[in-house]
């Protein structure tokens, strides 16, 4: 038995030496964002369908950071083709991708996603605006011109047209891309509006700091951040009836029977409103492209046309049905021109 | 005989009994007892629980509703210009999805030319009836022109409605099934044509978009494979190591010091080899991406502390007269050791080595970062291409906004309690048959 094993072991070893010289790869690799993650799932899925001489592409969730941090580790065979993300690429990323010998990036802007708060599907009707948002869940507000930890307990202290619940919050945890929106589009925003970060630069503090202090969320226990998905935010509204979640549109949207969504300045969030920029809370959402792997890989070019076809990104595709907020055709049609002229970054 | 000895020594005076805390020793006992009983039924409550919520939650996902439908391949629709002969792309590329809801809009009695209902059909079947019909095709071409009886999936929206799990009393712009589906559905239920039957899909797919068409069947061969590796890496060094420390080595600083580093290794988080395997395996040694193998040597590191720390326990338990009268009978150092102790030690190193698999079984988290936590669709050929692995699929699937990915998680989790119990039953299982008490 030993024999056999040490006999099987040791071809095992041998194969793993002569795996380093394998046969090129045959196949489309993807990473990051787990935003994008579904929608780069749908085009990789109908990818592999219609193109029958092309594998399915891989697609990896884990991040928009750690997918652009492992598309920036150079150009061959062992590096991804595709990142997905759902922010821009930061200027020092580009950078490291410089430097790992990534040169030319091409950067294809897919369509919108917008956030949105619900509740519970049988609560009362609940109207948002940025500055109730900043002042039931930021650290530190102003109060009589005076910046104290938030004193805030429920939420119609903080808007007398809000309901008498304990404030309850369930926000993105710091590590998803959705974060950052929540803390530009409402924390900064109504920390701007409510004279807030006036109060807060009189007081002192420079451009940087008060930015700073604006987004930083309470850590009473108030507003709870979910480093898992939505799925945990809705476990967590069913199990406490009068809480807040952050969703995403299209998850909302796949859960109407269960939650109802609230208006941001007046606005109900849907691919109409965000489409037309009504909405405030939404974000564009962007997948970086190797040149270096374009006619290597095959099949990355027909998948890259794929993607941005109508048939995929327009308003009545696949991923409009998923809750992807197609954008304008005009922006539709440059990013298929310039993805097409090899426009890099 | 002491007593008695005692009693005499003392005379005829009955002495007092001494208090030896007889009942007070009882009661501490009772309670002991009861302490116990109560630890194992917490567990025992827990572990219900848990085994309801998952099969509660998960049974469903083992029947999935289908629609049976007399599909006409019409040779108008699938290669209008009858070019296939020439140009084998045209069946490739065809209008499938036609087909179907031709077949179901007769099979509904709808009008064919009321657009307006039909339209309405959308999301009715599933958007996998493309390939599903498509493969028929394929696989026997000269069903073009006829008629012939398919099961089509129901869109997973319509399963999860027809199995109970949307709640239809909500209003209808809240739910994902139209009012209208749900009146199709009752029809359909009603001639028999649409039933729920056993989900083979869930066990032969890949991952999928959409529930109905994703399955296991990457997972399955990706920790098929992932296991065979680790099995042919971790049992072969794993016991030389230990066979090696063990019976050859000389106790000294450096074996201590071994010996510790190799039960600390067994306590390190399994993420920390996730860490060295993506740095050596792959940015290093230059091995793919998202493959099983790069997957098993990881598994295979983190596999072997258990697996040696289990084989030197099995060894160090057979008894050292065996030992020497090996040797007193004149059999070198390495005869007694294959030939009499590692037998006898046989079935604790492969209790080891199953529990070891087992939990490398159910490891998600050294697989995140050498990118095998992924949607892979495609079956791999060899343990070089991507694939993914049970646990992980499990997680994909937590992560879906659908409803009827729910009832696939849960049921994947079933799969998966299924073969780690399988595999710890056979580690006792060898362990009863070939133990050897001494």
């Amino acid at each position: 038995m030993t024999k056999f094993f040490l006999t099987a072991s040791a071809a095992a070893i041998a194969l793993a030496a002569s795996a380093g010289y394998a046969a090129a790869r045959d196949q489309i690799q993807v990473a990051g964002s787990s935003t994008v993650l579904p929608y780069a799932k749908i085009v990789a899925e109908n990818f592999g369908e219609t193109f029958t001489n092309f594998k399915t592409p891989v697609v990896e969730s884990g991040g928009s950071g750690a997918g652009i941090k492992e598309f920036c580790k150079g150009v061959g065979e062992n590096t991804i083709d595709i990142a997905n993300s759902s922010r821009k690429i930061k200027d020092d990323e580009v950078k490291s991708c410089v430097d790992a010998g990534v040169k030319d990036i091409q950067e294809v802007k897919i369509g919108y996603d917008g956030i949105v708060f619900a509740t519970d599907l049988n609560g009362p009707d609940w109207a948002l605006v940025p500055e109730d948002v900043y002042k039931a869940l930021a650290a530190q507000i102003v109060v009589d011109g005076k910046l104290v930890n938030n004193p805030n307990t429920k939420w119609n202290q903080v808007n007398p047209n809000l309901p008498d619940w304990d404030i309850a919050a369930y926000i993105p945890g710091e590590k998803h891309g959705t974060r950052e929106v929540f803390e530009e589009k409402l924390l900064a925003e109504g920390c701007k509006s409510s004279g807030a970060l006036e109060a807060i630069k009189a007081a002192g503090q420079d451009d940087k700091a008060a930015a700073k202090t604006c987004v930083a969320v309470r850590k009473d226990g108030k507003a709870v951040d979910i480093d898992g998905d939505y799925t945990e935010t809705l476990a967590r509204i069913a199990s406490n009836k009068t809480g807040v979640g952050v969703f995403g549109l299209s998850f909302y949207e796949n859960n109407a029977d269960k939650l109802k969504v609230a208006t941001v300045e007046g606005i109900v969030p849907s691919t109409e409103t965000i489409a037309k920029g009504e909405y405030p809370v939404s974000r564009p959402l962007y997948f970086y492209v190797k040149k270096a792997h374009l006619g290597v890989v095959p099949g990355l070019k027909e998948y890259v046309d794929f993607f941005l076809d109508d048939q995929m990104v327009g308003p009545e595709s696949p991923l409009a049905d998923y809750g992807l907020v197609a954008a304008p055709e005009g922006e539709r049609k440059e990013q298929r021109e310039a993805f097409n002229a090899g426009k890099t970054m | 005989m002491t007593d008695i000895s005692m009693d005499t020594v003392a005379g005829a005076v009955p002495r007092p009994r001494r208090d030896i805390g007889l009942k007070r020793r009882y009661a501490a006992e009772r309670r002991f007892r009861i302490y116990g009983m109560l630890a194992i039924s917490v567990g025992l409550i827990f572990l219900a629980i848990m085994l309801f919520s998952i099969v509660s939650k998960g049974y469903t996902a083992f029947w999935q509703t289908t629609v049976s439908l007399p599909i006409n391949f019409d040779e108008k629709i699938l290669d209008p210009d009858n070019k296939r002969a020439t140009d084998p792309s045209v069946l490739i590329s065809a209008n499938y999805p036609k087909l179907a809801e031709n077949a179901l809009v007769a099979k509904l009695g709808i009008n064919p030319d009321d657009k307006v209902t039909i339209r309405k059909l959308k999301g009715f079947l599933s958007d996998g009836a493309r390939t599903q019909l498509r493969d028929v095709v394929a696989a026997d071409p000269s069903v073009i022109g006829t008629t012939r009886n398919v099961d089509i999936l129901a869109a997973a929206n319509l399963d999860s409605a027809f199995k109970g799990q949307i709640d239809l009393n909500v209003d209808e712009a809240r739910r994902k099934v139209s009012d209208q589906q749900v009146i199709w559905m009752k029809q359909l239920t009603t001639d028999g044509s649409m039933a729920e039957r056993f989900n083979t899909g869930l066990f032969t797919f890949g991952a999928s978009s959409r529930p109905e068409t994703s399955g296991m069947g990457v997972a399955i061969i990706g920790s098929f494979y992932m296991m065979v590796i680790v099995l042919l890496l971790a049992l072969p060094i794993g016991v030389a190591a230990s066979i090696y420390l063990e019976e050859f080595a000389k106790k000294g600083r450096l074996t201590d010091l071994i010996e510790v580093n190799i039960n600390n290794l067994a306590a390190v988080p399994s993420i920390v080899f996730g860490l060295l395997g993506l740095s050596v395996f792959i940015n290093f040694l230059g091995l793919p991406r998202s493959a099983a193998f790069v997957g098993g040597l990881v598994l295979t590191l983190m596999t072997l502390p258990t697996i040696i720390i289990a084989t030197r326990a099995a060894l160090a338990a057979v008894p050292p007269s065996i030992r020497s009268a090996a040797l007193g009978l004149g059999a070198s150092k390495m005869q007694m050791v294959f030939q009499h102790i590692l037998p006898l030690a046989a079935p604790g190193i492969l209790t080891g080595t199953i529990i070891g698999l087992a939990r490398a079984l159910g490891e998600t988290a050294p697989l995140l970062l050498i990118g095998m936590v992924a949607f892979v669709a495609n079956y791999p050929t060899t343990p070089f291409e991507p694939a993914t692995a049970l646990p992980v699929q499990i997680y994909m699937w937590a992560n879906e906004a659908e409803r009827a990915f729910v009832e696939r998680m849960s049921g994947a989790i079933i799969i998966l309690l299924i073969f780690l119990m399988a595999m710890n039953i056979t580690a006792i299982v060898l362990r009863r048959r070939f133990e050897r008490r001494w």
